[in-house]
């Protein structure tokens, strides 16, 4: 017992050394995409704190994209408009909708919400979005997150009181289903660490056509994304000779280099569609 | 204490310019500007080794915590807290020159030449460290070494300006051992 004691004693300092490495290799090898870390709620707050704090100085010198990626994104909304479209058609009478859009809440299915990205990361190998709203805002685990011009940007992974951390699409887990908007074709869209603003597309077969500059949009089979939410435009693309799939790299439509505002994407049928799959899985098993 | 209240200040220092300045710096996915470390590297020679990790294991969570990255940078930083005393027994030129001045400097290694190779050999080591759990956790370990070469490249850089910058004028205490 006595060299025990005196092994442990001459020994300390390495021991320490050693136990603490593997105490940060537990951390590193726990924290996956939708694991939170230790102490993860109370970090949480602190660093979203600090971050936005610094993020208020910031701001200010970014202002004039954010106010120019605002007025892009009013222009969308705008041609949305249904007085833009006037029919040359006896059918078409000018009236007041007088329907109140309460009787339509039950068949809502997404929700924007409006956010501040308070900390966002470019180049890291997997990089966050922390936003200004948390679980008070009824913001919860597996929502989508986009920008203020309709691009895609992440999908939230982590919830506190006031904030929220969203994995960026520049994440190595980030995996998610986009579709030719031109041929319908879908893929999947990830992020090979290289260059930010450039994902990699995999999954449409070869005998497609495509062209640089193709839009690809979200496909709407994840309950995270509507469909045609947009992810980017095609860039460059090649054939992939030990597959039969096209390698696409795609110039993403959100820059992550200035993203001031995002956009929580709240489904409301997300969780019957994912209690249906739960159960089709347990059916299975 | 002052000496407490001096690092504790340093630390602010650091994290932040770490945080809010070099993490915002976009060059290039190979290299990877890191400073932080310097804290640790610039702790008084007369902290516990025991201690000295400890400090070392929260300066690298902190930064985990702020970039989301489970336990890396407090690997690595526990790493250089481990090693740095034993760099300290062979680079120091004569005896007693760790009583002498209370931290590591060009001064008290006698030479900006050994102080680089002690500060060099750190941030090798660090930014070694960090990338291989990195590339081991994200699998693209091609990259590994021109990384490691190309970023401690550009620590050792920041590290001389900030030498350069906050001159450290270190009173000579005594000759008595």
């Amino acid at each position: 017992m006595k060299n025990i004691f005196l092994f442990i004693r001459h020994y300390f300092n390495f021991l320490l050394f050693v136990s603490l490495q593997i105490f940060a290799l537990y951390l590193i090898f726990s924290y996956n995409k939708y694991h939170e870390a230790v102490f993860g709620e109370y970090a949480n707050q602190v660093t979203g704190k600090i971050n936005s704090r610094y993020n208020k100085i910031t701001y200010y010198f970014h202002l004039k994209e954010t106010n120019d990626s605002l007025m892009a994104a009013n222009e969308i909304l705008y041609n949305k408009l249904k007085f833009d479209y006037l029919l040359t058609d006896s059918v078409f009478t000018e009236y007041i909708d007088s329907l109140s859009s309460d009787s339509t809440v039950k068949y809502r299915k997404f929700k924007f919400e409006g956010a501040k990205v308070v900390a966002n990361s470019v180049q890291q190998p997997n990089n966050y979005i922390v936003i200004n709203k948390g679980s008070a805002d009824s913001v919860q685990k597996g929502m989508g997150l986009i920008s203020s011009n309709n691009g895609v940007a992440g999908i939230i992974t982590d919830v506190s009181d006031n904030y929220a951390v969203a994995m960026s699409l520049l994440h190595k887990d980030s995996k998610i289903s986009g579709k030719l908007l031109k041929s319908g074709e879908t893929g999947t869209v990830t992020w090979d660490g290289a260059e930010p603003n450039v994902v990699e597309m995999t999954g449409i077969p070869k005998g497609v056509k495509i062209a640089v500059g193709d839009t690809i949009i979200s496909s709407g089979f994840s309950t995270t994304f509507p469909k045609g939410i947009i992810i980017g435009t095609v860039e460059s693309f090649k054939k992939n000779p030990s597959s039969s799939f096209y390698l696409i790299r795609i110039k993403t439509r959100t820059n992550f280099y200035n993203l001031q505002y995002a956009y929580i994407i709240n489904n409301k049928q997300a969780s019957e569609i994912n209690k249906l799959i739960e159960r089709a899985k347990k059916q299975v098993q | 204490m002052p000496l407490i209240f001096k690092n504790i200040i340093r630390f602010c220092v650091f994290f932040g310019v770490q945080v809010f300045i070099l993490d915002h710096i976009m060059i290039h996915q190979m290299v990877v500007p890191y400073l932080y470390f310097l804290f640790i590297l610039w702790l008084p020679f007369s902290i516990n080794r025991s201690v000295l990790m400890v400090v070392a294991f929260l300066t690298g969570l902190s930064l985990d915590y702020f970039h989301h990255s489970g336990g890396f940078h407090a690997a690595a930083c526990v790493l250089i807290a481990y090693i740095r005393p034993f760099l300290i027994n062979i680079l120091i030129p004569r005896e007693g020159a760790d009583n002498n001045y209370f931290e590591p400097s060009t001064q008290s290694f006698g030479g900006i030449f050994q102080y680089m190779i002690y500060a060099g050999l750190l941030a090798l080591i660090h930014n070694a460290w960090l990338f291989l759990l990195q590339a081991w956790q994200f699998g693209n370990p091609g990259h590994f070494f021109v990384k490691t070469l190309l970023s401690t490249a550009l620590s050792l850089l920041l590290i001389l300006t900030a030498e350069l910058i906050f001159p450290r004028k270190q009173k000579f205490r005594t000759n008595t051992i």
